[in-house]
């Protein structure tokens, strides 16, 4: 029992750190309607900026994120106005498999600078934890989870208070309808894009104290990603925070009661339990244009 | 003719890693006609072939290993079983996947494929887990050993091949096009969807598995990490679509020449990552400047050629006014939920 | 004259918004009835829950008076076409091909030709008859808006029909091919075939169709002859009114 409530902690702290990183894909797939299939390289990519401006600069983790944010800001705007609007008359899944490719090329280039042997970011409260009524509290999740927390909030923040946030929900409502109350959709849709990649960037700065990383990494990211995606809903927000969170308890239970082996294959288990019942996923409405 | 030229190539070309890469050719052509069958003639846009790959490979990898179906040719034996075995097998996942479309397919055919990839990493007693498992070294003789594989790779790319003209002729073939152009119209016309995209899924995904046995039993060890390859995919895709990926030969003619220069970026600059981020750059490139791919776009000049020289006295049919009302008639299609 | 179809107590919303409420109305065979409405009155979600591409909250469809579980591809087998309000056709396939698809196929038709004699003969046919002969062979794709409408209604004849859904079948096309589509409609009734039309044209609704449903925020408020409709009081508050 004492176990499994340990397991549950660490898992929620983790889930976070899923919740900030899919709530960008989220963001995306309402403005883009296409699924970034690249948004697990940007986290890996951010990781090793921050590795190397903790290593180089001697930058703490937690404060890169201040320049990584906007950094992977731009590259998400610049992005989608160079490479993903040009497709906007065809199909989305052609952004979807132009995305991957980019994401297969990024990690072309990490593995190139950075070789391929895997890397951890460990600033001096990395093996710190704190003992609360007999359960551990990893520091460094602990960070890890606040921040996202904090930038969750942020986001929450922008979505339901700012002009942009009101046009990036119109947007993903209905684009068509967007365009003719006023909104710049091409504009909105290269800030969402922005917001979603600097996400990423955000969870990919803890990711790497978390977990030892390196380009193929991407690969286990993304799988979870995709999963937390499909069980939210694709474009809710609070579906896909809470199938992350879920997505990290179940890693993590199963990975301390089972075997770590098969903690993420446990998720991908539920998530196809999930959708032979409701295909849409747990919050999503049904994801077909039919009509 | 083309038929000659293959029976005729490893006979004519004797250098070991010139057959090689022919035989790398050859599976690649199949994969993308496989892949094609879904992607191109249906319109899914499957990210996960790498898992049929594997099951093939790893089907191949423990049928000669702990059932002994013998060695030398009769393995080949093997491919044929694992191919219709692997079609039937993932009728149940592929009716889960094809209830959902576009953006989710995608991605749920990307999350089968890291699920197979957890299964052959952690059934160990099966795969040994991520040691990987070899396949018995076949006794060929040294000098030739490439060229049963190459006759075996050259035979299950004209089965693809026909079935693929096969499915393109019938009318499964066109009601696979009236799924990709508009699937919910093709309903109300009476097209068994379900049905039609079940087979077609059925038949890339059986055809997949085959070209991975053959591959197993050339390349003699099977590994999670190569045989699972998120990367087969979308080389697959990129070779589909450079070709053209509605088109019979489109396939072929994008892994022609894809794989020699993949093979020889990895000759000439070894291990090294660069060609991910070549294949990256290529991909960009054909999506960007060839978005039909080579053999359509070939076709539309020779079309226009011809009509210049036999000098049609139509003048072409400029439809001003309807090329206006074509523009009103971009709706918000598919917008609405 | 007896009822082709027979919708009752049709319920849909849409998060809070009642599309059809209640709605019932029946189709009686050998008539070109109309679906009218302002705006927003349910028409085409009627039309789509009808059909099978939306699932309805509530309510009972019956075809030849038997009820049937909405689902395109099988009353399509059952004889009721529709198209559509954005006349959606195949683009990627050749006009000839988008007619072809029109007719049903059992399954263990799949293998046989993509396009076979037969098939050819009849799409042919239906193609003179609708002026589309000279294009047969080329991309539905590259067709003008009109064409494309007619297009869309040859293919759901060649699925020999009895009953077939228009949805607004002049929406954005010329005078003239209105007409044509006019002339289209009368024809095949002549034949036999039973029509309901969502059209907002009123000229053309006052001219062909008869009786006249009249829907308003998803119930039924009028069904009658065209010039009973036009002069009741419900159906002019309707359209005129708040």
């Amino acid at each position: 029992m004492h176990l499994l409530v340990q397991a549950t902690i660490v898992g929620i702290l983790i889930g976070g750190v899923y919740a900030l990183l899919a709530s960008g894909q989220t963001m995306i797939y309402g403005v883009t309607r296409t699924i970034n299939f690249a948004q697990a390289i940007f986290a890996i990519l951010s990781a090793y900026l921050t590795y190397t401006l903790f290593g180089a600069l001697g930058l703490d983790p937690l404060l890169s994120v201040l320049v990584l944010v906007p950094a992977m800001f731009v590259v998400g705007a610049a992005m989608y106005m160079v490479l993903i609007r040009p497709l906007a008359r065809s199909s989305g899944e052609l952004a979807l498999i132009v995305l991957y490719a980019i994401g297969i090329g990024i990690q072309g280039l990490l593995d190139l600078v950075y070789k391929t042997n895997t890397r951890l970011i460990t600033p001096s409260y990395t093996d710190l934890s704190w003992t609360v009524a007999g359960f551990q509290i990893p520091a460094v999740r602990f960070f890890a989870c606040l921040l996202a927390v904090a930038v969750l909030g942020v986001l929450h923040v922008i979505r339901l208070r700012t002009k942009l946030g009101r046009a990036l929900r119109a947007t993903a409502e209905n684009p068509v309808a967007a365009r003719l109350l006023g909104v710049d959709v091409e504009r909105t849709s290269a800030l969402g894009m922005g917001l979603g990649v600097a996400t990423a960037g955000a969870a990919g700065a803890v990711f790497g104290m978390i977990f030892p990383f390196n380009g193929n990494t991407q690969y286990d990211l993304l799988s979870k990603l995709l999963s937390i995606g499909v069980l939210g809903g694709m474009a809710s927000m609070p579906g896909t925070i809470v199938a992350a969170v879920v997505l990290g308890v179940i890693e993590s239970v199963v990975a301390a009661e089972i075997s770590p082996d098969w903690s993420a294959f446990s998720f991908l288990v539920v998530l196809f339990c999930v959708l032979s019942v409701r295909p849409q996923g747990l919050f999503g409405q049904r994801l077909r244009g039919a009509l | 003719m083309f038929t000659a030229l293959l029976v005729a190539l490893p006979l004519i070309i004797g250098q070991h890693w010139q057959v090689n890469l022919l035989v790398f050719t050859l599976m690649y052509a199949g994969l993308a006609a496989a892949w094609n069958l879904l992607g191109g003639y249906t319109g899914y846009p499957a990210l996960g072939h790498g898992a049929f790959f594997g099951i093939g490979a790893y089907a191949m990898a423990i049928g000669t290993n702990h059932i002994g179906v013998g060695a030398g040719y009769r393995s080949f034996l093997l491919v044929l079983p694992i191919a219709l075995a692997t079609g039937v097998a993932v009728l149940p996942i592929a009716r889960l996947l094809m209830r959902t479309r576009a953006a989710t397919f995608a991605l749920l055919s990307i999350t089968v494929m890291f699920m197979v990839q957890t299964f052959a990493y952690n059934l160990r007693s099966l795969t040994h887990g991520s040691e990987g498992i070899s396949v018995p070294l076949a006794p060929f003789p040294a000098t030739t050993f490439e060229r049963p594989f190459y006759y075996a790779m050259a035979a299950l790319l004209a089965l693809t091949l026909l079935v693929c003209w096969a499915v393109r002729t019938s009318k499964l073939g066109l009601s696979l096009n009236a799924v990709r152009d508009d699937e919910d119209r093709a309903r109300g016309l009476g097209v068994q969807t379900e049905l039609v995209k079940l087979v077609a899924f059925a038949l890339s995904a059986g055809l997949t598995a085959g070209f991975g046995a053959v591959w197993a039993y050339y390349v003699t060890f099977v590994f999670p990490g190569f045989a699972i390859d998120p990367l087969l995919s979308l080389g697959v895709i990129l070779m589909a679509f450079l070709g053209g990926r509605r088109t019979l030969w489109g396939p072929v003619v994008g892994a022609a020449l894809i794989v020699p220069a993949q093979q020889y970026f990895a000759y000439r600059y070894g291990a090294s990552h660069l060609y991910l981020v070549a294949y990256a750059a290529l991909f960009l490139l054909v999506i960007y400047l060839l978005p039909d791919g080579i053999i359509p776009s070939i076709a539309a000049r020779l079309t226009r050629l011809t009509r210049l020289t036999t000098r049609c006295a139509h003048t072409p049919r400029a439809h001003i006014a309807d090329s206006i009302a074509d523009k009103d008639s971009i709706t918000d299609k598919g917008e609405r939920v | 004259m007896s009822t082709l179809l027979a919708v009752e107590g049709l319920r849909k919303s849409f998060g809070g918004i009642r599309a059809l409420d209640e709605c019932g109305f029946e189709v009686p065979e050998g008539t070109v009835t109309a679906l009218i409405g302002p705006n927003g009155s349910g028409k085409t979600t009627a039309f789509n829950v009808i059909t099978g591409y939306l699932p309805a909250d509530a309510g009972t469809v019956a075809f030849r008076g038997n009820p049937v579980r909405p689902d395109p591809c099988r009353l399509q087998r059952l004889g009721l076409g529709r198209t559509f309000q954005q006349a959606r056709i195949f683009p990627g396939l050749s006009v000839l091909e988008n007619v072809v698809l029109g007719r049903a196929q059992p399954w263990h038709a799949l293998p046989r030709l993509r396009v076979s004699g037969t098939d050819r003969h009849r799409a042919r046919d239906l193609l003179e008859e609708f002026g589309l002969a000279e294009h047969a062979g080329s991309h539905a794709g590259t067709l003008s808006y009109g064409q494309r409408r007619l297009l869309e209604f040859a293919a759901v004849l060649m699925g020999e029909p009895v009953l077939v859904l228009l949805d607004e079948p002049t929406a954005g096309i010329n005078p003239i091919m209105i007409e044509a589509m006019e002339q289209h409609i009368r024809r095949r009734h002549a034949q036999g075939v039973t029509f309901l039309i969502v059209e907002h044209e009123m000229r053309l609704v006052m001219r062909l169709c008869d009786p006249v449903i009249v829907l308003d925020r998803g119930r039924l408020i009028a069904c009658a002859a065209p010039a009973e409709v036009q002069t009741d009081p419900r159906v002019l508050d309707a359209y005129l009114g708040d």
